[in-house]
């Protein structure tokens, strides 16, 4: 599995990743010294390549560029002990969240599916073999909706949502724990709102998400410090746009 | 510093990043991270014509790469304290902000139009764009254009159609007809030779 995300390298290198494919390899490149290293290699003879097409620009170009300048304040450099993770040098300043822009981009490749999806665990809270769990009765909901995302390394999300039960579930499969020292955090978002709806581990779960699933116009997950965050500051991992919004 | 060739008045010289010279835009890009707007201006002089060719490059369209060279310069001057002239040239480093922001455009704005250009079109060799002109004097350019023509065939054309085409390597796959791991080989092994080829990347 680790082997399909690290030959995604070069692909990154010219940013002939899609949104979610780049998201998910910027996660494991922020842990993976060996591909920061062939990144930077990369990338740079992407630029001896990309240096080959020059062309003058207008000169309106240089007055634009050096007036704008003047409004803004260059980044201060990292300093070692803060904790960010800006890996990649193009991503640089590029985490405050755009909810609008990114759930525009992810849904164009989510895969809207009907039917139920196969993997069924018992709903921790009051299930006894007979009683139908929170996600089963999601999931049979006549208005159910099912978004599914995989990922590069065969890990995969979907998400069942039912307007009629107000709720929705979320069932992952052989899910990639999150880095050290943070954890996955669901949102449902409400006009752009991103609103906490629960945290999740690795692995395979089943999580039945928190607040009003009904008016939730669409769906993300960040990686965020543990404990979790009041609102998102990373960017999705994944985010969807409800059809039905 | 314009020792290498004439230029025409006005038209910064560009067509020569000699090693002097990459260790001067490094320096440059320092300066600007310190708000230095006079060493903006001229790392702008000396490397604009790159990104805007670049930006026009990938995205066709002037008025839209004169935008997205824009937003590249402003980014870059943001974030130029980011630069780690450990890692990689001060070029490399901007061009690479000006592809990802070329790209983006081209993916938001994936319109009809920009689909119909056909696949001959995206595929004109490097060695025949007019635009190269400014650089073919160069002894860089040479070397950049001698280690392309070490690529095989097929690397250089799923490499061109990812870098300039913009284009996923997905769609590269299909529009080459071929398994999605294949084009994804192709394009990493294309860039590891290019790289090799050109002495790039930490030494």
């Amino acid at each position: 599995m680790t082997t399909d995300i690290h030959a995604l390298v070069g692909a990154y290198a010219v940013d002939a990743l899609d949104d979610l494919e780049r998201a998910h390899f910027e996660r494991h490149l922020a842990e993976c010294p060996a591909c920061q290293a062939e990144v930077a290699g990369l990338q740079e003879a992407a630029g001896v390549m990309g240096s080959l097409a020059t062309t003058q620009p207008p000169a309106s170009l240089r007055d634009s560029v050096l007036a704008g300048i003047t409004t803004v304040r260059p980044l201060p450099p990292e300093v070692p002990s803060a904790h960010t993770s800006e890996s990649a040098p193009a991503a640089g300043g590029r985490t405050r969240f755009r909810p609008r822009l990114l759930v525009a981009a992810a849904a164009a490749v989510i895969i809207v599916g009907g039917g139920a999806t196969a993997i069924v665990q018992p709903w921790q809270d009051d299930s006894s073999e007979v009683q139908l769990t929170a996600g089963d009765r999601v999931r049979a909901a006549a208005d159910a909706e099912t978004y599914t995302q995989s990922f590069p390394d065969g890990s995969k999300a979907t998400l069942v949502r039912s307007r009629s039960q107000n709720a929705a579930v979320l069932t992952t499969v052989d899910m990639a724990a999150a880095p050290t020292g943070s954890i996955y955090e669901l949102w449902l978002i409400h006009d752009d709102q991103m609103v906490p709806a629960g945290l999740m581990s690795g692995g395979d779960h089943e999580v039945l998400l928190e607040g009003d699933a009904a008016s939730a116009n669409g769906f993300g997950i960040t990686v965020e410090p543990d404990g979790g965050s009041e609102e998102p500051t990373t960017d999705p991992i994944v985010a969807v746009e409800f059809k039905n919004a | 510093m314009d020792h290498l060739r004439a230029v025409p008045s006005g038209a910064p010289d560009e067509g020569a990043p000699a090693v002097a010279g990459a260790a001067h835009l490094a320096d440059l890009l320092k300066r600007s991270a310190r708000g230095d707007q006079a060493a903006f201006a001229e790392l702008y002089d000396a490397t604009s014509a790159r990104a805007y060719g670049l930006a026009l490059r990938v995205v066709r369209d002037p008025a839209q790469a004169e935008e997205v060279a824009q937003e590249a310069f402003l980014e870059v001057w943001r974030t130029a304290s980011r630069f780690d002239a450990t890692k990689g040239s001060a070029v490399g480093w901007l061009l690479t902000i000006v592809h990802r922001k070329a790209v983006d455009r081209v993916r938001s704005a994936e319109a009809a139009s920009r689909r119909d250009t056909t696949y001959h079109q995206d595929n004109q060799p490097i060695a025949h764009d007019a635009t190269a002109e400014a650089a073919e004097a160069s002894m860089e350019a040479r070397r950049v254009r001698s280690a392309l023509d070490d690529l095989t065939a097929v690397q250089r054309e799923a490499l061109e159609l990812a870098y300039f085409g913009g284009y996923t390597h997905t769609e590269v796959a299909t529009m080459l007809d071929l398994p999605v791991g294949t084009a994804k080989t192709r394009i990493r092994d294309g860039l590891i030779r290019l790289r090799d080829a050109m002495g790039v990347g930490v030494a």
